[in-house]
């Protein structure tokens, strides 16, 4: 009775869960299945995987030989690397200070850097055009590299901080006790031992750096200093009744993302359930 | 022995500590201030500070509010806005709390897949999103006629994007649709959570699974949900790229799917014949600033101070 009862359970939830896995994926399926099709199997057969006939990459190809997409993921890939490495380097660096050392003003201090975490930096944006104009910085990318650091950095503090924390006692007093300087303790022995909330820190900086349409329309709206997204929408603005076209740009513009998360969705999905983020 | 000043801890906050404090917390503020001046439009470009600015107290603000040339679309927006809050949260979380609680079902099969194909939209961009939608919803590819169709319904559909009465809850079901992810992994995180004694014991006194998730699951991961709601607070008053990638910035059909984003771009950057106006902008900006303030400090203060947390 027992276990008949637990079927009918597990046959409810499968189905719902099931119903709504297909409801998210329709979409991304429509898109990438649609991109490899002839303009008139589009509308024929919208539901259908390009078949022998209807298989075509026309869209790929008039998008191609329009715009140079290199220079749009050159950008996008520039931009999020060095964010990345700024945001980890710095972050941890003053996550480990926070954490480790008594001085006053430490609550604070903290207090101070977690203001970001909630408050979103695109209300800033008159204000720091002006402040990047006046460096000179407006229409490049690295204008873009110090607004994505600056905005990624609170989250990536208080993850960090949260895990430097963990980090034990005796270790770093063995260490100190061996002659090690402060520098040698956190780039040497605290660093490395970081790995896994680097990890996590890594995919929650990337993902919104690279996806981002703000900052790129609002610093850099043309000449060359595109990122993907950005590219990409003004691509479509101009051929909009292209369908091949429209639906090519926007798989080149997913697939990046798509590819990473098939990678790393294990780790992210672990470092989420583990409570890396609370 | 005396000690030696602390120079490493200074070493280790400060590239972290200038960044974040130039381009992050002293432009918030200074946009503050800059709401707090007018500026002569003619002749300026956005993004400098040539055009002669005079200090007007709080005139912006009293122009936003109640001039009717701006009014209008502050508080059309604001509206919109909150709408567009309240359908994430009424819509957002009873789905992600259910998946989580089939999720973190202990027998259950096939979980981690579908973990990562559920969670997979969030990881999208918004714009791209957004243009998906645009084309499945469009007249011209008659995907919703041939699915409504399918089933019989096919005079159900209309164009919900382009209408008047539709637009904003449409595209509110397509956001919760790309970020039903992010409750249902917090959700989930904070169910496995809960020690198994406690579920145990509850199954003892003769509990079933319905009554089990109503009376002891859900009071228990109540903190999360209500960060959750604020995070939810916090990037629906910030939205901005899915009507950018879907009605563009006039926010049509007649604005009704304007946010403070969209009117916050508009009025800074200017539209169709109104110059781009930074003083307005940073009045706008401000604006949102404080609502989303208010809903953060509501937050710490009303609901964080009040509800229980449970240790194990």
């Amino acid at each position: 009775m027992r276990s008949y009862q637990e079927k009918i359970n597990q046959l409810i939830m499968h189905s719902v869960l099931l119903l709504y896995t297909l409801i998210c994926m329709f979409p991304v399926y429509l898109l990438l299945s649609n991109s490899f099709k002839k303009r008139k199997a589009i509308f024929k057969e919208p539901l259908s995987l390009p078949s022998e006939e209807t298989f075509s990459l026309t869209g790929f190809t008039k998008m191609f030989s329009r715009v140079d997409f290199g220079i749009f993921f050159y950008n996008s890939i520039t931009v999020t690397l060095i964010t990345l490495f700024l945001v980890l380097l710095f972050g941890a660096m003053a996550a480990w200070a926070l954490s480790e050392y008594k001085f006053k003003g430490n609550t604070m201090l903290g207090l101070y850097l977690a203001f970001g975490i909630m408050m979103p930096i695109k209300l800033g944006t008159v204000s720091v055009l002006q402040v990047l104009n006046s460096m000179g910085l407006v229409n490049t990318l690295t204008g873009l590299i110090v607004v994505y650091t600056a905005q990624s950095l609170p989250l990536a503090i208080w993850i960090l901080s949260e895990f430097m924390k963990q980090v034990n006692n005796e270790l770093k007093e063995a260490a100190r006790c061996d002659g090690v300087n402060e520098y040698q303790l956190f780039f040497y022995i605290i660093l490395p031992l970081l790995r896994p909330p680097l990890a996590t820190v890594a995919v929650f900086t990337m993902v919104p750096v690279w996806n981002d349409i703000w900052w790129p329309l609002v610093l850099a709206p043309s000449s060359g200093k595109q990122t993907v997204i950005l590219g990409m929408q003004q691509y479509i603005g101009q051929y909009v009744t292209n369908w091949n076209a429209v639906f090519a740009s926007l798989s080149t513009a997913l697939i990046p993302i798509l590819i990473f998360y098939i990678i790393f969705s294990k780790q992210l999905i672990r470092s989420i359930t583990s409570g890396a983020v609370k | 022995m005396k000690k030696k000043f602390p120079y490493h801890i200074i070493v280790f906050l400060f590239p972290a500590c200038f960044i974040y404090t130039i381009f992050m917390i002293f432009p918030l503020f200074d946009t503050l201030r800059i709401s707090f001046y007018t500026q002569d439009l003619m002749g300026s470009n956005l993004d400098n500070t040539t055009g002669v600015r005079t200090f007007t107290g709080i005139n912006n603000y009293r122009i936003l509010f109640f001039d009717e040339l701006w009014s209008y679309h502050f508080w059309n927006a604001l509206k919109n806005n909150t709408y567009f809050f309240i359908l994430h949260v009424s819509i957002q979380t009873p789905i992600g709390l259910l998946i989580a609680a089939f999720l973190s079902s202990k027998e259950l099969k096939f979980k981690g897949t579908y973990r990562t194909l559920i969670f997979l939209p969030a990881m999208m961009s918004i714009v791209i999103v957004g243009y998906i939608f645009n084309l499945i919803l469009s007249n011209l590819w008659g995907i919703p006629q041939t699915l409504l169709g399918a089933v019989g319904l096919e005079n159900l559909y209309q164009p919900w994007l382009g209408l008047k009465e539709t637009a904003l809850i449409t595209i509110s079901l397509i956001s919760i649709w790309q970020f039903v992810g992010i409750p249902m992994m917090l959700f989930y995180a904070a169910l496995l959570n809960i020690p198994d004694e406690v579920l145990e014991a509850s199954k003892i006194d003769g509990s079933n699974g319905i009554t089990t998730f109503w009376y002891i699951k859900l009071p228990l991961i109540m903190p999360t949900v209500g960060l959750m709601v604020i995070l939810t607070y916090v990037g629906n008053f910030n939205a901005f790229d899915l009507i950018f990638a879907i009605r563009g910035l006039y926010a049509g059909p007649e604005f009704s799917t304007d946010l403070m984003g969209t009117f916050f771009y508009r009025t800074f950057f200017g539209f169709q014949h109104q110059l781009g106006n930074p003083t307005m902008g940073a009045t706008v900006a401000s604006a949102t600033f404080g609502i989303i303030l208010i809903g953060v400090l509501l937050y710490l203060f009303a609901f964080q101070k009040r509800i229980t947390r449970y240790q194990y």
